[in-house]
């Protein structure tokens, strides 16, 4: 069998006789041999009267594919198979024609339109299923208050340390920059008036006030919404969500209600925290470049900034709190079928929430200037 | 020829093994930390058969074959496929086994993303890039078919299919490189005796045709009765035994006894002595074939 380690698979059409040609293959008729020669078999186009196999030194499947599909075009028949050949040529007999398997493909016209159809249904099918997982989980608040005891207090207490407690690193560390930021930026343009003092109020408002809970909210998002959506998502493909399903566990108070309560309670101590840390990062780079004392800066903070500024922050918190947990819990939810939708629906949960934060911090901002919290 | 060198190479790995042994296990050691799956296993698998592998649940039949085909590095001991050695060989080197070889994991193992037809696709795709999408959907398509699937699960994806049918399109993948060698992890695990048996059929059906070698992971005494040639037993970390089911209930090992002259042994006994008519017959409606979930 040396003879087809290095011979490829090779044919050639025998005009000897009067009718129709004879089609002689030779060589390896094996799937490493016959994609260099599979096109050029297509080509032949006229009508062949046998295909002879007698040249062939070894044969698999698709060989014996190629063969019994040549003969069916050409109306021709195969003569010389071995008895190995025969077999195959048989066993491939049931499969009948060709067809494409892939999912068919449509126009790029029909594909927009239905694109487009398709989104404005899947937004009106989420805003409704949002509503109703929202329902859900206030429902089930409700049974776990009449209830204390179905509380997942262990779950709950797990919650509040990865979305608080192991949060802080990342969130003090950015809001301490993002206080720099503000308070770097917002002195080179108040020097312009001499008025670089005002940097204190500045930074002590818009991080208590807007940026410590909206960059808190973006940053749990990105890292318990997320979380949220991929854990819940995995169980669900195990089935596991399932199975607690028919043990007589509600998946919402087992799953949800605890990550949306640690989400609450979480959201304002890390937004305050936040805001904290954003005035110790104005204070610093006061201290360094504007000549004002880190300490004069803090105990300024305390004339320059109305009570009222802390009260929008943490009224805000957690709002955005179960806003974040309830779009991670929810898209974690709804994924069915197969692993790409965990991912898939892990983003969806994290542009959701943000989105509806940003959107929600535009109302607020508006509606308490309108209270008088200006 | 314009030919490229790693097609000229691939022709030559292509050549069918012609040797008494495919697959030669010696001195076979694995352990994991402290814990010792395998302990000095020797196995040799004959060309051309089906052997059955059996052992206790823990007792190392999937380490055992994720050792053959090089996805586990065994602490010691020499692995042989094809006459080559898959221990001392540098990772990748072995890369033209592969395609001599076809897997169907236990839980189906299929590209959840893709459609049946598109995961047998894949290895062809990676091994011989240049055969034509024409001819790659036919050959996917007969695959399916071949499988015993019907043709239009070439278009589903695998979370639409019934857990008969993704054994099925897992052997379809399996069989995708027309392989010399299938390696089967508990195929007829899961299955309804029904579906299950006629996995069986077909088991020993594309042996035949295809010319196969069978390394078959089971607990189904049934499977073990009807299609295996011979039996391999892991027991005590190695092969304890290995022949026909006849020369091991010759065996008094306790374990071997206890396994095949249990209940469930006899009854599996009993029905293959009733039912000694040849494999192939009864009824071919696809009971089996209609998935669970709509497409």
């Amino acid at each position: 069998m040396r003879s087809s380690e290095n011979s490829p698979a090779e044919f050639h059409l025998d005009e000897g006789g009067d009718g129709p040609p004879r089609l002689v293959l030779s060589g390896p008729y094996l799937i490493s041999t016959i994609g260099l020669i599979d096109r050029e078999l297509r080509e032949i186009d006229s009508p062949l009267d046998t295909i002879d196999l007698s040249g062939v030194t070894e044969i698999d499947t698709v060989g014996a594919w190629i063969a019994s599909q040549l003969a069916d075009q050409h109306g021709a028949s195969i003569v010389g198979a071995n008895s190995r050949a025969e077999r195959l040529i048989k066993a491939l007999a049931a499969s009948g024609e060709a067809e494409s398997v892939h999912p068919p493909r449509e126009g790029p016209l029909l594909r927009v339109t239905r694109t487009v159809g398709k989104g404005v249904l899947g937004f009106a099918d989420g805003v409704v299923g949002l509503t109703g997982f929202l329902g859900e989980v206030i429902v089930a608040f409700g049974g776990t208050i009449r209830h204390p005891g179905r509380f997942r207090v262990k779950a709950f207490v797990h919650q509040l340390e990865l979305v608080g407690i192991s949060a802080l690193g990342i969130v003090g560390l950015m809001s301490f920059l993002i206080g720099i930021v503000v308070a770097q930026q917002g002195a080179v343009q108040l020097q312009q008036f001499g008025a670089e003092i005002y940097t204190i109020n500045l930074t002590g408002r818009l991080t208590l006030r807007e940026l410590g809970v909206l960059m808190t909210a973006i940053m749990v998002a990105g890292r318990s919404g997320s979380a949220f959506a991929a854990q819940i998502g995995t169980m669900k493909l195990t089935e596991e969500v399932d199975a607690m399903r028919t043990i007589g566990i509600s998946p919402i108070e087992a799953l949800v209600i605890p990550r949306v309560m640690a989400a609450v309670i979480m959201m304002p101590l890390l937004g305050f925290y936040s805001a904290c840390m954003g005035i110790i990062g104005g204070a610093f780079i006061a201290s360094v470049s504007l000549d004002i004392p880190f300490f004069t800066f803090l105990s300024r903070i305390q004339e320059v900034v109305p009570m009222y500024d802390l009260y929008v922050g943490m009224v805000k918190a957690p709002v955005f709190g179960m806003i974040v947990a309830i779009a991670g819990c929810y898209q974690g939810m709804q994924v069915s079928g197969n692993s790409e939708q965990v991912g898939r629906r892990t983003t969806k949960a994290v542009v959701q929430a943000i989105f509806m934060v940003i959107v929600l911090d535009a109302f607020f901002a508006v509606f308490f200037t309108e209270i008088g919290w200006a | 020829m314009g030919m490229t060198d790693t097609v000229s190479q691939t022709l030559g790995q292509h050549e069918r093994f012609r040797g008494e042994y495919p697959i030669v296990v010696e001195g076979l050691v694995n352990r994991f930390g402290t814990l010792t799956v395998h302990d000095n296993l020797d196995l040799k698998v004959k060309r051309g058969e089906i052997l059955g592998v059996v052992g206790g649940s823990g007792s190392g039949k999937s380490v055992l074959m994720r050792s053959i085909i090089g996805l586990q590095q065994p602490t010691e001991g020499n692995i042989e496929v094809f006459g080559r050695s898959m221990t001392d060989a540098e990772p990748g080197e072995n890369i033209g086994l592969r395609c001599r070889w076809g897997v169907l994991f236990q839980g189906g193992a299929l590209f959840s993303t893709l459609t049946v037809g598109e995961n047998v696709q894949v290895p062809i795709k990676q091994f011989y890039p240049e055969i034509s999408q024409t001819l790659l959907d036919e050959i996917a398509r007969y695959k399916v078919i071949l499988s015993g699937l019907p043709e239009s699960a070439a278009d589903n994806f695998p979370s639409e299919l019934s857990g008969g049918m993704t054994k099925r399109a897992s052997l379809a993948r399996a069989l995708a490189l027309d392989p010399e060698l299938l390696f089967l992890d508990e195929p007829t695990a899961g299955l309804d005796p029904i579906g299950a048996d006629k996995f069986d059929k077909s088991t020993r059906e594309l042996q035949q045709t295809l010319g196969l070698t069978v390394f078959l992971i089971t607990h189904d005494l049934d499977t073990l009765y009807a299609i295996c040639d011979r039996v391999a037993v892991i027991a005590e970390k190695r092969v304890i035994a290995i022949g026909t089911i006849p020369e091991l209930l010759a065996t008094d090992h306790p374990w071997i006894q206890e396994y095949f002259n249990g209940p469930r042994g006899r009854a599996a006994q009993g029905s293959q002595a009733r039912s000694q008519q040849p494999i192939g017959k009864g009824g071919d409606n696809s009971m089996d074939n209609v998935p669970d979930t709509g497409a």
